[in-house]
């Protein structure tokens, strides 16, 4: 099955990040590199998001002109900052690989239907 | 077996034999089908069925080919479409119970993280132990749709997100395992605290308990956690003769009748509580609950109760699993392998925590009348009457108001 898995950052997390030493900050994504490469036999797919501030969002209205609003569909703490598109066996397989997933706190898993 | 009068006991001897039964079949069709979902279709059906005609005709000398039979007929039948299960099905025949038990996949696909606790409750009930929605429904008292609506999400989400049908990993199986204890230890307690004759007709949810538990331990013998919660369900069960006065009245630890209890099913449950605490030396929650109960058990009398040891056992309880709830617990022992006063402050920084739990004020109001501080006390036991829903639970405590 295939399974997405998508990367969601909370507010500690980025401050975190940005309090960060310079060599702290390349350890970390050091580790996320390690990730990708012990698990790239079953990424079949992933990315990087830009920062939330960059985000625009459209709301479609039948029949009428959409409307388009800065910022991230829903407004909060959470945000999905990434993803990655994973082909497995079943969803514990899934979860074995969110589990070791070195950055930011919080990972969403979904079956890609 | 012969014919079953009608009546709640023939009835819940009908649940048992389904209950023994059902659960194999499940996980043997699930097995063969490779879809959860449809297999628990066709074991429910044949549950259904099987609790219907039973009463009126007999219970067949062969339960589990009879549900069987139901269940391959009804598939051969619904699932004319799916021609790759009607293959499988057709040719299967049930044998005699096979070798190997696949039920402990059962539970651990019902008891999945990905599903939520109730949905886990549900589906373990209703797959697990062969209870009906009507039935789960009635244990529960929430409406039949509801547990209905649980039930198909539950199923739905098992389908779709892929949850497998098979024993997790080594390295993922004690948090697994905690899970799985965590539904069996609810379930129980859920049984246990709503038990008052009000709901005599409703199943016996500390009995599902008690059979889910015994399941487990004999499929993961090597698990002293396991043991651990078996032994607390049966030290408990032991002493349930005594818990209600004959008005169904809750009758407290300290009043109840000690000779009503079960004297040979608690040296039973003690001692496989020791064996599996001496033979892995791995303790944990459950091991160390029931330690604490076999300590209320064995006392002669409420007073004689070895309090310093139940103390400790609370402490090593508190270091592995932090409660608030367990603190509370704690303090409760203090009070008599120490005193009232020292119980008290023990409570002091509970209160934040536990606003809204019953069992919190009623013990201040204990402890409050216990040192004279009377319209305190009152004021405690108003606070948790408040507080709970529990028909035998308020008497006693209406009862307190009425001469504190």
């Amino acid at each position: 099955m295939k399974y997405v898995l998508m990367f969601v950052e909370t507010e500690e997390f980025a401050k975190e990040l940005e309090t960060m030493g310079d060599p702290e900050r390349e350890n970390a994504y050091a580790a996320v590199g390690r990730w990708f490469a012990e698990h790239g036999s079953k990424i079949t797919h992933h990315a990087h998001l830009a920062p939330v501030h960059t985000a625009t969002t459209m709301r479609l209205r039948r029949g009428e002109e959409p409307v388009v609003t800065d910022g991230p569909f829903v407004e909060g703490k959470e945000v999905v900052s990434g993803f990655a598109e994973v082909e497995v066996a079943d969803l514990d397989e899934a979860l074995k690989i969110a589990r070791s997933w070195p950055a930011c706190p919080i990972v969403e898993i979904r079956p890609v239907s | 077996m012969t014919a079953s009068n009608s009546g709640p006991n023939s009835e819940q001897a009908l649940a048992h034999v389904v209950r023994d039964h059902a659960g194999r079949l499940a996980a043997s069709l699930v097995s063969l089908l490779g879809d959860f979902s449809a297999a628990e279709d066709l074991v429910q059906d044949a549950v259904e069925t099987a609790l219907r005609r039973w009463p009126v005709e007999e219970v067949p000398e062969r339960p589990d080919a009879w549900l069987f039979t139901v269940a391959r007929r009804r598939g051969l039948d619904v699932l004319r479409r799916e021609t790759n299960y009607r293959a499988k099905l057709a040719q299967m025949t049930w044998v005699e119970p096979s070798q190997r038990d696949d039920r402990l996949r059962l539970i651990f696909t019902c008891c999945h993280p990905a599903l939520s606790r109730a949905a886990q409750i549900a589906l373990t009930l209703r797959v697990v132990c062969g209870l009906s929605t009507a039935q789960i429904a009635a244990a529960f008292v929430v409406p039949e749709t509801t547990v209905a609506q649980r039930l198909t999400r539950a199923k739905r989400k098992i389908t779709e997100a892929g949850i497998p049908y098979r024993i997790p990993d080594v390295d993922d199986l004690p948090a697994r395992l905690d899970g799985a204890l965590a539904v069996i230890y609810l379930l129980f307690n859920e049984g246990y605290l709503s038990s008052s004759g009000v709901h005599a007709q409703a199943r016996d949810l500390v009995d599902d308990a008690e059979y889910l538990a015994s399941l487990l331990a004999g499929l993961m013998p090597d698990e002293p956690e396991v043991a651990g919660l078996l032994a607390l369900i049966r030290l408990h069960r032991a002493r349930g003769a005594a818990r209600f006065d004959d008005r169904e009245q809750l009758v407290l630890l300290a009043d109840q009748d000690r000779t009503l209890w079960d004297h040979e099913a608690i040296g039973a449950a003690t001692a496989l509580l020791v064996r599996a605490a001496r033979a892995h030396r791995r303790p944990g929650p459950y091991q160390l609950q029931a330690a604490i109960a076999a300590c209320h058990a064995e006392a002669e009398s409420f007073e004689s109760t070895d309090w310093p040891q139940i103390v400790v056992l609370y402490d090593m309880l508190l270091h592995l699993a932090p409660s608030p709830i367990t603190r509370l617990h704690r303090a409760i022992a203090l009070r008599y392998a120490s005193s009232p006063g020292a119980a008290l402050d023990e409570l002091k920084d509970l209160d934040r925590v536990l606003e809204n739990y019953l069992l919190l004020h009623a013990t201040r109001a204990d402890l409050l009348r216990a040192v004279g501080r009377n319209a305190e006390a009152r004021e405690c036991d108003e606070r948790a009457l408040a507080l709970t829903a529990n028909p035998a639970q308020q008497a006693l405590l209406e009862e307190r108001l009425s001469w504190s």
